[in-house]
């Protein structure tokens, strides 16, 4: 059975696809440091100009909402229907504004 | 199970049914989490053993063009492998641990690689046939319920399509050679065809998991009637090209649109499952072998990044 003291950590990629985009999420990846975490993503994320941009993260350093903390969280905004253009009637002269 | 595990499970279930997305921190079934964990890291598995069948071919190479073909697309397989890992791996698994039940030959990974590829027409049949039944079966996964192998099957089925086409053409090129060649073709088809037509598991009225895994949104179609697609697109291509299926019942059905193709060996299909297929042996030592030989280069990296850290 492996030691599990030996293995690499896990790394989160995140990939730029092209100039004027965020970084995006694409998965994970295993590598001692995080020079190799880069080089590693780049093999294995963009082999086919997927990107020109590489963020990698301890995945233990990710701080993610909880799935059960969603109702607090964004319910809230439900009711603020207000906020949306579409609230608005307006006449149809301005309806363009 | 209490009533508040009932109650999680119901509204799972109609959750998924709705075909909604799954994503690694949401509460989820026991047995949906193994069924992924199962069915995922297997299918990494077989993408990392798919490339000693392949690997064997890129030295031997009939021209240079051929052989970065077959090194891209013998990468791409690690690279679909890693990709599946990373999913298996949200749902709270160990890479290490996963490895190691391939390793030891607990977990399994799928039965086509332990074939063997002996000639270069292999590397033909394998693309054409191999990763196209491999597609047929994964673009469904691209909607499956769990987000994280959804995504990774997206990229996958990308990627796969160029390893079919890049398959059919050394055929086609093949069929265009001498006598020689174009038995070598033919050869590599008969080998290859039962096989492939395996892939798709056992018939429905055999197949263990397929209910519960279609009612959770993994599986989409049955095992028969993605094997009977695989038949119907399949049949023409090899004719346009002047190669025959090596199937005596092959016929096309007028009243049903498809074709009829005779029954698979099951005997076979069992027995290559259960570890005494031509190849089962070499290929898992061979993986021992790599992973062995590459333990210290592992733990050199590590102490590197240790040593690096305490510079700092």
């Amino acid at each position: 059975m492996s030691d599990k003291n030996k293995n690499w950590p896990l790394w989160e990629v995140f990939i730029r696809s092209r100039q004027g985009l965020g970084h995006k999420h694409v998965g994970s990846l295993h590598a001692a440091d995080a020079e190799m975490a880069i080089g590693n993503a780049r093999d294995v994320y963009t082999r086919r100009q997927e990107g020109v941009s590489i963020w990698v993260v301890p995945a233990d350093k990710i701080i993610a909402s909880a799935p059960e903390d969603s109702d607090a969280l964004f319910d809230p905004a439900n009711d603020k229907i207000y906020r949306h253009p579409t609230f608005y009637v307006l006449p149809d002269e301005v309806n363009h504004m | 199970m209490n009533a508040t595990q009932e109650k999680l499970r119901e509204e799972f279930d109609a959750y998924v049914a709705k075909d909604k997305k799954i994503e690694p921190k949401d509460w989820m079934p026991d047995g949906y989490r193994k069924t992924l964990i199962r069915q995922i890291s297997q299918h990494a598995h077989s993408e990392v053993v798919g490339m000693l069948p392949e690997g064997n071919w890129i030295t031997r190479a009939p021209s240079l063009q051929r052989k970065v073909i077959l090194l891209a697309k013998v990468q791409d397989e690690a690279g679909h492998g890693l990709y599946l890992y990373s999913a298996a791996e949200t749902l709270g698994v160990d890479r290490a641990d996963l490895i190691d039940d391939l390793l030891s030959g607990k977990a399994k990974y799928s039965s086509i690689f332990n074939y063997p590829s002996l000639t270069w027409a292999d590397m033909g049949a394998i693309g054409w046939l191999v990763d196209g039944s491999a597609i047929m079966n994964q673009v469904p996964l691209c909607r499956c319920s769990y987000g994280p192998y959804a995504r990774a099957m997206t990229r996958v089925c990308r990627e796969e399509s160029f390893h079919q086409r890049q398959g059919y053409s050394i055929m086609m090129e093949l069929m265009k050679g001498t006598k020689d060649q174009i038995d070598m073709a033919q050869d590599a088809l008969n080998r290859w065809w039962w096989p492939s037509l395996m892939m798709f598991g056992p018939s429905d009225k055999n197949s263990t998991h397929s209910s519960q895994n279609m009612k959770w949104n993994i599986k989409r179609f049955s095992n028969d009637e993605l094997r009977q697609r695989m038949v119907d697109m399949t049949v023409p291509q090899a004719e346009l090209i002047g190669l025959k299926i090596p199937d005596p019942d092959l016929k096309w059905n007028e009243d049903t649109g498809h074709y009829d193709f005779g029954e698979i060996d099951w005997v076979e299909f069992n027995n290559v499952l259960s570890g005494n297929g031509p190849c089962n042996n070499e290929r898992l030592e061979a993986r021992n072998k790599a992973h062995d030989d590459g333990a210290w280069v592992r733990e050199a990296a590590l102490a590197y990044a240790e040593k690096k850290k305490t510079k700092e």
